[in-house]
């Protein structure tokens, strides 16, 4: 097969500005600092400082300089995109070829054969480096706490995507599932003395048959009026848990959860020990890095049991549903079950968190699980692209990992003044990178789909022949 | 009349009322086993109603549609639960507006429609997780099975193309592949030559007498392209206003005055003459 004509042809056609004129782009955007000059030698180079009866001035010329800078940075990124727009509309798509077009890999197929390799190692060696890095156990405490933080949102995220992503069935009350989950090991674990190796299993299984209980109702249910009730279940399970203190103990929370074992030797100092029984010199931080292990090692499950489920029946069917539910119909498959699969697998991934969760903290109050968790986990979902694995992962890095490295930009400190928290912009920059997100990619960072079967080359989908699913 | 001998769907008194609006009226009619049974009538005759009548997305109102299986057997569709209509009685069914998975590929498309046995070999699931028992020997049949209808429908080289890229023919075609992975015994199909150039809707014409020929599935088709309809039917019913107005062979339909009244109108001297014998 050769590729359209129309597709190698257009691209040198002379209209088409196929390059980046930088001389013109730095010329317009240093006139454009120019002004900005200009405007900010009035308003913004002196400040006038009243001290008792007299005026001062205090220069800024500092300030006027970033200004203009950043005014002409955000020029010359307008005239580049400008630039790349105008090209790529000018190209006709190979979509729209008649015949079947040899596949390119796509970027992100060209960077998952070395980047999910290298993602993975990182993240296996992470505690290491951290504290190859911070030289010493104590001090990387912040750094493994984190990993842990962000891996529990990236297994959240991959149990949601099966829902969200796969069948998409928009769940705005995921974090009921978790909190089910962290909830059955608190209760267990507390009541009946049960171990958190047994407690797991038994967390997914009723997370689950939530995911089951939740389902029977919305089956019929699409789009927003799903998104509703999903919200509505998630808000009925958070006050149940407030409102019912007999069980629960209400809004004060079940405490003195007992806490992970190393399959049975507890991370404690003295005889029997984890410490003590592997010769190590006790430290608390032997904790905190079998936990980063067991989030990593539940992710790495849930991720493994995705791409397993995408490749049978019912991942398939799960993808169709999400596409043409009326067609998956005509072709026998039963939509009901199928639905309902989705919902409770997904609960389950979302139990196993939940019960993870909860031996972490060693502590589960209601509070946990309000409504801004679940809208969370579905921008995470919504951002890494529905349905991409990869993706999720990225998103979870940049939403919950993004505002811990905020925290520490104390250098702007010297820019903008001592009293300048970049805390407080969290949220500020939160909504511009989903207004960014929204302009630039408005499905998700990895759009494209990946084929779960192939009879001869792997061309990667398009995402905008990919359907978000109705409900 | 062979249809009336060994009919494969016997449709008795089938009437469909939406509110006030009947869409179809008392409809009885028979299609033959191996049989290209043509159901035809101008617009808005409640030909679709019909089709989604016995392919489970409407319940009718009244009547009765059994499906008679080879073996002597036979189901009765009203009362199948809609997947099962394709699943347990083997009715496949294509759409008048193309509905396939548009982001998924053309193998995938062809793969999705054998979920059934596929989710059987995969121990619903459960094993297939854990990557026991016979899934991947299954899977590689499913395979062969989705190649031999891309080797038919000639879509071969686009079998690993999302199927919302393949040009308008090409997607007609691969809804009858679909349809036919579902392995069935009557295929139902909504106008597959719309929008068909006249070549392509002569490819049409040979692709289902073939399926007719091999895999001895019988085929009930709504059609307005009328060379499709006189050239490979057999077997023509003829709709108006939700009511059968002829029922028999091609060349008999044509002759039928009803029918050309139908579809033509009559002339202004002629109506009253009309009129009286059609009853109205």
């Amino acid at each position: 097969m050769t590729a359209p004509s129309i597709t190698t042809t257009s691209a040198k056609s002379p209209a088409v500005p196929t390059h980046f004129d930088v001389a013109a782009a730095v010329k317009d955007s240093a006139k454009a600092a120019l002004i900005t000059l200009g405007l900010s030698i009035p308003i913004l180079a002196y400040r006038t400082d009243q001290s008792g009866a007299d005026l001062f001035l205090t220069p800024r010329w500092g300030l006027v300089a970033i200004i203009c800078a950043i005014v002409f940075g955000l020029r010359l990124v307008l005239h580049a995109f400008m630039a790349t727009r105008s090209y790529r509309k000018a190209v006709p798509s190979p979509r729209q070829a008649t015949e079947a077009v040899h596949a390119e890999p796509s970027a992100y197929q060209k960077a998952s054969r070395f980047g999910i390799p290298f993602f993975l190692g990182i993240a296996l060696t992470f505690p290491i480096l951290i504290v190859l890095i911070q030289g010493g156990l104590n001090e990387s405490r912040y750094w493994v706490d984190l990993g842990i933080l962000i891996l529990t949102y990236v297994m959240l995220g991959w149990g949601l995507n099966i829902v969200v992503g796969l069948a998409g069935l928009l769940d705005l009350g995921y974090v009921a599932f978790y909190a089910v989950g962290a909830y059955s090991y608190a209760l267990l674990s507390t009541t009946f003395g049960l171990s958190f190796w047994i407690c797991l299993p038994l967390a997914g299984i009723l997370a689950a048959f939530w995911g089951m209980i939740l389902g029977f109702p919305v089956l019929r249910l699409r789009g927003d009026y799903l998104a509703i009730v999903t919200l509505a279940f998630g808000e009925i399970v958070r006050l149940v848990l407030i409102n019912w203190v007999d069980l629960t103990n209400g809004g004060a929370g079940i405490s003195s959860i007992p806490r992970a074992t190393f399959f049975g030797l507890p991370f404690t100092a003295g005889e029997g020990g984890f410490a003590s029984t592997f010769g190590l010199e006790f430290n608390s931080m032997h904790r905190m890095i079998f936990l980063y292990y067991l989030i990593l090692a539940l992710a790495l499950l849930t991720n493994f049991v995705t791409m397993r489920l995408r490749k049978l029946p019912v991942g398939r069917a799960w993808e169709a549903l999400r596409e043409d539910e009326i067609a998956c119909r005509s072709l026998g498959i039963n939509t009901t079950n199928t639905k309902l699969t989705a919902f409770a697998i997904g609960a389950m991934f979302g139990g196993f968190a939940g019960s993870f969760f909860a031996v972490r903290q060693g502590f589960v109050s209601p509070e946990s699980f309000n409504f801004l968790e679940s809208a969370i986990i579905l921008a995470i979902v919504v951002m890494g692209g529905m349905g991409s694995q990869v993706g999720v992962a990225i998103a979870a890095i940049v939403l919950v990992g993004g505002p811990e490295v905020l925290r520490n930009l104390t250098f702007l400190q010297s820019i903008f003044g001592a009293g300048f928290d970049p805390n407080e912009y969290r949220l500020l920059l939160f909504g511009v990178g989903m207004v960014a997100m929204m302009v630039w990619r408005p499905r998700g960072l990895i759009s494209e789909r990946e084929p779960s079967v192939i009879l001869k080359e792997r061309k990667a989908i398009s995402g905008s022949l990919v359907k978000e699913g109705h409900g | 009349m062979r249809w009336l001998q060994d009919p494969i769907l016997d449709v008795q008194h089938l009437t469909m009322r939406f509110g006030g609006l009947i869409a179809i009226n008392d409809l009885s009619f028979q299609a033959g086993r191996g049989d290209i049974t043509a159901l035809i009538g101008p617009n808005g005759a409640g030909k679709t109603t019909v089709f989604n009548c016995i392919t489970g997305f409407y319940k009718p109102t009244e009547g009765m549609m059994a499906l008679r299986k080879p073996d002597g057997s036979h189901l009765l569709l009203e009362r199948l639960p809609g997947y099962n209509i394709n699943w347990k009685a083997k009715v496949a069914r294509t759409f008048q507006n193309i509905r396939l998975f548009s982001g998924m590929t053309v193998l995938e498309n062809l793969l999705v429609a054998q979920h059934n046995p596929l989710m059987i070999s995969s121990g619903f699931t459960f094993l297939g997780v854990l990557g026991v028992g016979g899934y991947r020997a299954a899977e590689k049949e499913a395979i062969e099975r989705a190649k031999f209808w891309l080797e038919k429908t000639r879509l071969t080289h686009r079998a690993d193309d999302p199927a919302g890229d393949l040009p308008y023919g090409d997607q007609r075609r691969l809804e009858i592949a679909r349809a036919m992975c579902t392995d069935p015994l009557l295929l139902c199909l909504d106008e597959p030559a719309a929008g068909l150039n006249p070549r392509e809707s002569h490819e049409l014409n040979e692709l289902l007498l073939s399926v007719r020929k091999d895999q001895g599935t019988s085929i009930l088709l709504i059609e307005h392209d009328m060379s499709v309809v006189m050239e490979i039917s057999d077997h023509v019913v003829v709709l108006d206003y939700g009511i059968k107005i002829s029922d028999g062979t091609p060349p008999e339909v044509r002759n039928d005055p009803k029918v050309v009244a139908a579809y033509l109108g009559v002339a202004d001297e002629e109506v009253e003459k009309v009129e009286a014998e059609i009853g109205a």
